[in-house]
């Protein structure tokens, strides 16, 4: 499914990502975990596309293309979602109409037939059962005055309407109360499936105790330098990071 | 008496507060975006009967005789004229074009044939024309509930839904046509809102306009229809003076729209219009206008001179004008959609969608004059600008004396796309009566690349990113227009936004 190799990517001639290594096969649900500061964002950052930042070394293979070679709307047609650490507020823009802008450009790419109103509201209000959410965000501008749940409920909602093949999660859980955690949890889990993988990103093992991981890595100074089972983040939550650095520094 | 607010805009701005913001910091340019040819730029092959250019009373006089006008016209004409010569053109815009010259100008053009009966008789090219502007009459015949006035050049040749207008008493035809059939009307009401001598471009208007269009709605009804005209200047070096009056008398609603597209041409052409709408007791007018000229090329060479006066005047208690516009073209606009709230409780409205880009000069906004008591306004204006596009907000509220209880509210946006362009707010304010409530809000903003990348990141294109980010920024103004006007007015903002791909 993904497969990146010694990837190194700059930011303003600052190296953050210093060869990274990660494979993630079909329907794998791989958790990143690391102090603050070690590129965890931008690994998100890079395998989705955005500008300002410079891959100098590496590669990334998507399904046997070549990810780095794409803009970020085609990974996403592709079936690459990254469901943002800071989802951002577009004024005036209703989050319906974007839905179904960003389903149909998708669909449109595959050389499918858009989806006409009706059908995309029948498909909306299908998604939104499964997730146990209500509709009352659909009909404001995009995560404009949302709050930090709302945001982030939203971005797991644009996820199961859009289908990826593969998911990265950005901090999804940061800034949650533990009931908001547990919706945007269940969320990704009725969301897991054989075709569907996950990447997913956090800073504390909580988490993990709602989306089980089938692998653990850590991250730190822009390599992974400790990859293992689920167990790998129970002893992160008990000795910290600082023992696993110093070691891979040693 | 008319208040004739540009005075106040034109002296020291000794009330003034000003904000101006200049993009400063150094971001990515869409510069690529926004790079569109002119669709409309194209020409119609009509042999025009034409006045060869220049400007004097035999002019003046030959325009009337050709339209066949009473004497009282004429002399209204003149009158207008002999003020004009004497008056200064405006200076105080912050646009900046090269003087232009009045005795080259055409003033007058009309296609050849004429009166027509039906619409066999109009020429197939400018049927043609029609059809390449996607707006074939045959269609918009019918489509239900719009008539539409297609004005093409200087003169009406196509109108439908006279009946169903007449009907009602609607009166919906060529101002030229008003003057011989309604003269009463027009004799009453024309130059009452905008006097001729209100301003250069009015002077000018005053005295040689060819045509334009005139409403009146009789008291306690309800137009049937949106009335819409369609506008094309078609002849090179022809000036456009239109002459638009639409009259609610009262207890009675309109609801008008006016769109227009221009072909390509090398020449500035001046576009001087005046509108003027009088609003009776209890009665309801609503203007909408949709603004496609030819802005020019990317030197801005060639582009329209929009130099447009349009005033709205709330007569009557209980009264409500609405402006609604979308300005996507022109080199030049200047223009300042205007409420004189006279009747008490009378409300004013201005919703504005501007946009700039190449060497676009915008100078617009509107000025709110409250006379009467519990008069309220509000003002909505969403600036856009791209490449090098200059665009200034000016607006005046002014709270007379004796307008107790009156109320503003000002809402002022600009929105920046690349770093070369700018956007300047003017918001003048004179409150005479301490009991007035105003509130005024003004911000400037940029399409984020925060915000670009989300939107790609979910399967958009840069390019509808960019579109769907600016038409949500207008939103507010878009909900103002009519139904299909509004779908017309996205995709317009769309085109002019999104460019060529690569
Ligand atoms: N746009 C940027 N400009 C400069 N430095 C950046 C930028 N984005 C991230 N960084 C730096 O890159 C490093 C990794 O950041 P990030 O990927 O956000 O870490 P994490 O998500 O793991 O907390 C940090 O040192 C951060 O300061
Ligand atoms: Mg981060």
């Amino acid at each position: 499914m993904l497969s990146v190799k010694g990837l190194k990517a700059e930011v303003d001639e600052k190296e953050i990502l210093k060869g990274l290594d990660l494979d993630v096969g079909a329907g794998e649900v791989h958790a990143i975990m690391g102090p603050n500061g070690s590129g965890k964002s931008t690994l998100a950052h890079v395998l989705s596309g955005r500008e300002g930042y410079e891959v100098t070394g590496g590669s990334v293979s998507f399904e046997g293309k070549d990810l780095l070679d794409l803009d970020p709307e085609e990974r996403a047609c592709l079936g690459l979602f990254l469901a943002f650490q800071y989802p951002v507020e577009l004024p005036g823009v209703n989050n319906t109409y974007f839905l179904k802008a960003a389903l149909n450009a998708k669909r449109k790419y595959h050389g499918e037939e858009e989806l006409d109103a009706v059908s995309f509201m029948r498909l909306m209000k299908e998604r939104l059962k499964v997730l146990h959410l209500d509709d009352s965000l659909l009909k404001r501008p995009v995560n404009v005055g949302f709050s930090g749940g709302e945001k982030k409920r939203n971005e797991i909602f644009q996820m199961a309407l859009l289908e990826p093949k593969l998911a990265i999660l950005d901090e999804t859980d940061s800034g949650l109360d533990i009931d908001a955690l547990r919706v945007v949890a269940n969320g990704v889990n009725a969301l897991r499936g054989p075709e569907r993988s996950m990447i997913v990103v956090t800073h504390y093992q909580r988490l993990l105790d709602y989306i089980e991981p089938d692998y653990v890595h850590v991250l730190a100074k822009g390599r992974i330098i400790r990859s293992g089972g689920k167990e790998l983040a129970l002893e992160l939550e008990e000795k910290g990071y600082g023992w696993i650095v110093d070691e891979a520094a040693a | 008496m008319s208040a004739t607010p540009d005075d106040v805009l034109t002296g020291e701005a000794n009330t003034a507060a000003q904000t101006s913001s200049k993009a400063a910091e150094a971001e990515a340019e869409y510069g690529h975006l926004v790079k569109s040819e002119y669709e409309h730029g194209f020409v119609t092959d009509i042999e025009s009967d034409t006045l060869p250019p220049g400007l004097d009373e035999s002019v003046i006089a030959t325009i009337s005789q050709r339209k066949g006008e009473p004497r009282w016209m004429l002399d209204w004409r003149l009158a207008a004229y002999r003020k004009w010569l004497d008056m200064p053109t405006p200076k105080w815009a912050a646009v900046h074009y090269p003087p232009i010259d009045y005795q080259s100008i055409s003033y007058f053009s009309a296609p050849k044939k004429q009166e027509l009966e039906s619409l066999d008789e109009v020429d197939p090219a400018l049927l043609e024309t029609y059809e390449k502007l996607g707006i074939p009459i045959e269609e918009q015949k019918a489509l239900a509930g719009v008539a539409v006035d297609a004005v093409f050049d200087s003169v009406s040749v196509a109108t439908t839904f006279r009946e169903k207008l007449s009907e009602a008493g609607v009166i919906f035809c060529a101002i030229s046509e008003a003057v011989q059939e309604y003269p009463e009307l027009v004799q009453k009401y024309l130059g009452t809102v905008v006097p001729p001598t209100d301003n250069y471009y009015t002077g000018l208007n005053s005295a040689v306009f060819t045509d334009g269009t005139f409403v009146y709605v009789p008291k306690n009804t309800r137009c049937p229809m949106e009335l819409s005209t369609y506008f094309r200047i078609n002849e090179a070096k022809t000036g456009q003076f239109e002459r638009t009056l639409i009259v609610a008398d009262e207890g009675s609603y309109v609801s008008y729209l006016e769109g227009c597209t221009a072909p390509q041409r090398d020449e500035n052409q001046l576009h001087a219009a005046v509108v003027e709408l009088i609003a009776l007791e209890n009665a309801e007018i609503k203007y909408s206008t949709v603004q496609n000229w030819y802005p020019g090329d990317e030197e801005g060479r060639g582009g329209i001179y929009n130099f447009v006066t349009k005033r709205g005047d709330c007569r009557g208690d209980n009264s409500k004008i609405s402006w609604t516009q979308v300005e996507t073209g022109s080199a030049i606009t200047w223009k300042y959609p205007s409420c004189i709230l006279r009747g008490d409780n009378s409300v004013g409205e201005f919703y504005s969608v501007a946009v700039t880009k190449g060497k676009q000069q915008a100078d617009t906004g509107t000025k709110m004059i409250h006379l009467g008591k519990n008069t309220r306004s509000t003002i909505v204006s969403k600036g856009i600008s791209a490449q090098q596009g200059i665009q200034s907000y000016r607006g005046l509220v002014r709270i007379a004396g004796k307008a107790e209880g009156a109320r503003n509210h000002t809402q002022c946006d600009s929105l920046l796309i690349g770093d070369k362009c700018a956007a300047n707010t003017f918001p003048y304010i004179e409150v005479k009566n301490p009991s007035a409530q105003m509130e005024h809000e003004a911000t400037t903003s940029k399409i984020s690349d925060d915000q670009l990348f989300y939107c790609r990141s979910r399967g958009l294109t840069e390019e509808d990113a960019v579109s769907m980010i600016v038409n949500g920024f207008c939103k507010e103004v878009f909900n103002e227009l009519p139904m299909e006007f509004a779908v017309e007015a996205q995709k317009l903002l769309s085109i002019s936004l999104e460019g060529a791909v690569g």
